[in-house]
């Protein structure tokens, strides 16, 4: 046990533990809505794009979460306004900018000597997280479990069915922006942790085990920052006894727990539904 | 998403209505970029009318309705409406997410978006949304996912997301497309249940035969309003052919209009095993 407990006496690894979970939690949250909305590929892109922000936000002296966080909410509302005159698709659009703002950070750190921020920022480094990061990250995720608690009921709405909650007099303008936001303040505050090449992983990962064991909205949800939650916790143990990088041990443990959601799904899903005299069709 | 044109006019939301009107388009022009969609369409929908929109694809028919509901703005004209009047919108089960993890009781209480904040609801809304699942014969199916419902009761169950919002004018997309003719005969009998309580109902559909020939009144669309009447009215040649762009043929069964669509390249001259309408005969145009 006590081998077990052992990594707990350190400062850094408490630190990591807490910021990995909360991150994990905060991305199963938002990326429900991103996986519902088919917005996979912009969790993707914008992670790409904030790299961009910080290293222009590094080079102009600026704070890099800064820079980041006002690039990330910048490519959210191109992308949003280039795929609404259709002239290219939400997927083009996502391609040209976040691409575009991603060569820009690699541009930059090919000539300016960044030392190991940049490595930090693409690849994460949960282990050098400070408490700082960690009221960053908890005070992000309260915010946005707040956002998500008063908004639940059109957020649902406007992700399932945006024409009809138009109608139904819900904002879905108001409601793609303030998923945006928060989206871009989530890849903002956790790309410490897992790093923009990994952290799409995370928005995607989670939400998709919650929709495979189950077929209604709110267990989606608990199961996906449950599981968030769990991987952040299981990648960042085991990385400390595997000595692997913390951010992929986050991810590679999300994609054993999908492998095994996945095969319980399948197997439940060969079962015969229940008889209930419907029509058929 | 509401798609809105920036206007030269914007519609204007007042109360100044005739009795029992519950909603008028004046002079309604809507379009998408450049293309018109909507030119000049004058529509009055009073208390309980029932209006079915005919019109080829491409015609404007799901503008129209998401104009009436609100969704869209004309660039010119206004959509004169009381504030009071709610609105449910019934949209073409083709656009719904099917994967999407929702049950059939999360997807009716959906009406309530707007209600309390609190992210569960309420014992009073669900017993509102079985009250509602119940009397369209969805009753005990609250916990299914809607994907393994049937045709029908996929239909019913945004029906029901519709009624949970005590609307006076329900407008239904295509609601019987894509579905097999016993569900289209359980979905209009549901409608026309609708329309006996009191709703006005607006709807579009494709089928002349099978939908719009029963229904009180029809709007022949096509980007513009080519015809106003009854089902005997309107279901002329030359009204048809103005609206969809092609001939035509009319004939009448059992004191009711059959649009017959004949191919003259495809069809075998003579061909035995096509049986005539005994009682039909030719429409005349007026």
């Amino acid at each position: 046990m006590r081998t077990l407990l052992e990594p707990f006496a350190y400062g850094f690894f408490r630190h990591a533990i807490w910021v990995a979970v909360l991150t994990g939690a905060l991305c199963g949250l938002i990326g429900t809505y991103v996986v519902l909305r088919a917005m996979s590929y912009i969790g993707h892109g914008l992670s790409h794009a904030v790299f961009g922000g910080a290293a222009i936000a590094f080079v102009l002296g600026v704070h890099p979460l800064l820079g980041a966080f006002v690039i990330g909410v910048v490519a959210s509302g191109l992308i949003s306004g280039i795929s609404r005159r259709r002239t290219i698709g939400a997927d083009a659009a996502i391609g040209v900018i976040t691409s575009g703002l991603f060569a820009v950070g690699i541009a930059i750190i090919a000539v300016r000597d960044l030392g190991g921020f940049s490595d930090a920022l693409l690849f994460g480094s949960v282990l050098g997280v400070t408490s700082k990061d960690v009221v960053l990250v908890a005070l992000t995720a309260s915010a946005s479990a707040i956002v998500v608690f008063v908004r639940y009921r059109q957020l649902l709405f406007a992700t399932f069915d945006p024409e009809v909650a138009e109608v139904s007099g819900v904002s879905t303008v108001w409601i793609d922006l303030l998923l945006a936001l928060i989206l871009a303040s989530t890849i903002t505050v956790t790309m410490n942790v897992v790093g923009v090449m990994l952290i799409a992983a995370m928005l995607v990962i989670p939400p998709v085990i919650g929709r495979l064991l189950t077929d209604s909205f709110h267990r989606m949800l608990w199961i996906s920052v449950a599981t968030g939650a769990v991987c952040g916790f299981g990648g960042v143990y085991l990385s400390y006894y595997l000595d692997w990088p913390s951010g992929a041990t986050v991810v590679l443990t999300a994609a054993a727990l999908f492998v095994v959601a996945y095969v319980v799904s399948s197997l439940r899903n060969r079962r015969p539904l229940p008889d209930a005299g419907f029509d058929v069709h | 998403m509401s798609r809105t044109c920036k206007a030269a006019t914007l519609p204007t939301i007042d109360t100044d209505r005739a009795p029992g009107e519950l909603i008028r388009l004046e002079k309604v022009t809507c379009r998408y970029g450049h293309d018109p969609v909507l030119l000049n369409i004058d529509l009055t929908v009073g208390r309980g009318d029932f209006i079915g929109v005919v019109g080829p694809s491409g015609s404007g028919k799901s503008t129209l309705l998401k104009t009436i509901a609100g969704s869209v703005r004309p660039i010119a004209g206004s959509v004169v409406r009381d504030k009071s009047v709610t609105i449910g919108y019934v949209p073409q089960v083709e656009t719904v997410n099917w994967y999407f993890p929702i049950t059939v009781r999360e997807a009716v209480l959906m009406a309530r978006a707007q209600g309390r904040s609190m992210p569960w609801s309420s014992r009073a809304e669900r017993r509102e949304a079985d009250e509602v699942l119940e009397r369209l014969g969805l009753g005990g199916l609250g916990e299914r996912h809607i994907r393994e419902l049937s045709g029908g009761q996929q239909q019913r169950v945004f029906v029901a997301r519709a009624m949970l919002r005590r609307p006076q004018l329900l407008l239904l997309d295509e609601p019987t497309s894509g579905v097999d003719v016993r569900t289209r005969h359980d979905v209009m009998h549901l409608i026309h249940d609708l329309h006996h309580d009191g709703l006005a109902i607006v709807l579009t559909t494709h089928d002349l035969n099978g939908i719009a020939s029963h229904l009180p009144s029809l709007v022949c669309l096509n980007r513009e309003v080519i015809a106003v009447g009854t089902p005997r009215q309107v279901i002329r040649p030359d009204v048809l052919e103005r609206t969809y762009g092609a001939p035509l043929e009319v004939l009448t069964h059992g004191g009711m209009p059959v649009v017959v669509e004949q191919y003259p390249d495809l069809d075998e001259p003579g061909g035995d095993d096509v049986v005539p309408l005994r009682e039909g005969h030719h429409e005349h145009p007026a």
